[in-house]
């Protein structure tokens, strides 16, 4: 309990009190608490967390990391203004991603070497380098986003685009000509506007509000770039 | 007349000097802001108060360049410093690069001597994917009317365009950089751009060939030549407006001579973007494809035909 004898300010006097005036007739008396604890109640519980992952069985731990990609996934099949891919990165998905859509995309046999499509290592490079120089940008031109959580953000987007790469596969099992052509390219170009969506969804808050259009332009770019690899495939 | 000497300013003593030296020389008064052509402008005292007789708007430049605190070169707000522009700002230096007016310097007039590297990286960029998707287009539609020719999607054309584009929009300016720099001495006026300046102007005056690759899609022969000639001319003139204030003062023929190289340049570049007419691609009973670019896709020598 404080026994701060202060003098109280006259309220009726006109004349302003200077500042920290009143602090020279405080006395502090022996009931002041000047020293304790200062607990962060975080820590005890982080502490519990640590200790009881190590004791957990493998399928435990797997299916935890498991369940958060699987979570991802679904925020980018339903985009809404949400946090959670933004908080928790991680990389996992968007590494399935890329090795599914550079496995699928690579050329079978080719005649020519200089032809065909782009080989696994163009795609991987591709997608990991675009996913880079678009953070890259993002951060120059002044955004407030992690260099990780953007990377996070677009290899997620990229489901949509593999999800049509699976059907463009299945469709070109059919038989080749213009009506499965026009199938192909309505499939790829639905999912690219939604990837688009999904990652302007997550990206744009943490852009400056008069430079959104110069940080989503090159995200157009790179989706576009994946689509057209995947429209132009050829078994 | 130890007197006089005593009472004559120490700044008009190197003048005289001169003059002496020099009797045919006119000397251009300080409210005189454009020394007249074929004179020399005398300085007084470089370093002093009378100053150089720059334009005022090379004593701005120095005043702007100095606000410009540059950090060091390995922080990261070194290179932000080159992205720090806006939305509205990017599309009117497009604009300013696709209608290009004598007299009006892209530098001076858009730029403002804030450079940014955005527009010529991303503009060199888009380009690059542009081109390579036109050619994989073009080959599409060519299989249509003939369809012996064998389709492929031709993937390493992006690399090979993207490669040339930087290349050209990167060596260029520099090389024309350290031109300017070495004929630095011969001006007294203005002084040259920045290495940035240059490639800024550079990188924006490539804008116009996005829309042109797209367009030259159509296959008609003369309407490809004219859209080339077109975009070429608006992107030559562009980039000729913008050296020419700081070329006039140099001697004729180095001034002739390092325009034209500029245009050429610029030319050949255009020259290699552009598709070849679709008689030139032959049928495929070969199994290498057509290769519809010009110069950019590099063609493996080819068994002759029956």
């Amino acid at each position: 309990m404080a026994e701060a004898a202060e003098s109280p300010g006259d309220p009726r006097t006109t004349s302003p009190r200077p500042l920290f005036a009143g602090l020279s007739e405080i006395s502090i008396s022996q009931d002041i608490p000047v020293e304790g604890e200062i607990t962060i109640p975080m820590r005890s519980r982080i502490r519990e967390f640590d200790s009881s992952t190590l004791n957990e069985s493998v399928q435990n731990t797997i299916m935890r990391d498991l369940k958060a990609v699987g979570k991802k996934f679904m925020h980018v099949l339903y985009p809404r203004k949400s946090n959670t891919l933004l908080r928790d990165w991680d990389l996992w998905g968007p590494l399935v991603l890329c090795v599914t859509l550079a496995l699928m995309l690579q050329r079978g046999s080719a005649d020519n070497e200089n032809d065909g499509g782009p080989q696994f290592a163009e795609v991987f490079v591709i997608i990991w380098f675009g996913a880079v120089t678009i953070t890259l940008n993002s951060k120059l031109l002044g955004g407030n986003i992690s260099f990780f959580q953007s990377l996070c953000v677009l290899g997620y987007c990229i489901l949509p685009l593999t999800v049509a790469l699976l059907v463009c596969r299945l469709v070109l099992l059919a038989k080749p000509g213009p009506i499965n052509f026009i199938v192909r390219l309505f499939v790829v170009i639905v999912m690219f506007a939604w990837s688009i969506v999904a990652s302007t969804a997550f990206l744009a808050d943490s852009q400056p509000p008069n430079r959104k259009a110069l940080a989503i332009y090159p995200v157009f770019l790179f989706y576009f770039v994946i689509s057209w690899m995947i429209l132009t495939f050829a078994p | 007349m130890a007197a006089a000497d005593e009472l004559a300013f120490h700044e008009f003593e190197e003048a005289t000097n001169l003059l002496a030296e020099t009797p045919n020389v006119t000397t251009v008064s300080r409210s005189d802001q454009r020394p007249p052509e074929g004179h020399v402008a005398v300085a007084v005292d470089p370093g002093g108060s009378y100053g150089a007789e720059d334009e005022v708007e090379s004593d701005k430049t120095a005043l702007l360049q100095e606000q410009q605190q540059q950090p060091g070169f390995w922080t990261f707000s070194y290179y932000q410093s080159f992205f720090d522009v806006d939305t509205s700002q990017v599309l009117d230096r497009i604009k300013g690069s696709l209608l290009p007016r004598p007299g009006h310097s892209f530098v001076r007039h858009h730029l403002r001597n804030r450079p940014d590297l955005y527009g010529p990286f991303w503009i060199c960029a888009t380009l690059a994917f542009v081109l390579a998707i036109t050619g994989n287009l073009t080959v599409v539609l060519a299989q249509r009317t003939d369809p012996s020719i064998h389709y492929s999607p031709q993937f390493h054309k992006v690399t090979v365009a993207g490669i040339t584009i930087y290349c050209y929009a990167w060596l260029v300016p520099l090389a024309l950089w350290a031109f300017l720099q070495w004929r630095k001495g011969v001006r007294e006026r203005m002084g040259p751009y920045t290495f940035l300046e240059t490639v800024c102007f550079y990188g924006y005056s490539l804008f116009i060939f996005i829309p042109t690759v797209v367009l030259w899609l159509i296959p008609v022969p003369w309407l490809q030549w004219l859209f080339g000639a077109l975009a070429l001319a608006l992107s030559a003139a562009g980039l000729v407006f913008t050296l020419w204030p700081i070329v006039r003062e140099d001697t004729r023929l180095v001034a002739s001579v390092l325009l034209s190289a500029v245009v050429l340049l610029h030319a050949l570049l255009a020259m290699g973007c552009k598709p070849l007419p679709l008689e030139h691609m032959a049928p495929t009973h070969q199994n290498t494809p057509p290769h519809p670019h010009g110069v950019l896709t590099p063609t493996p020598p080819r068994p002759t035909t029956a």
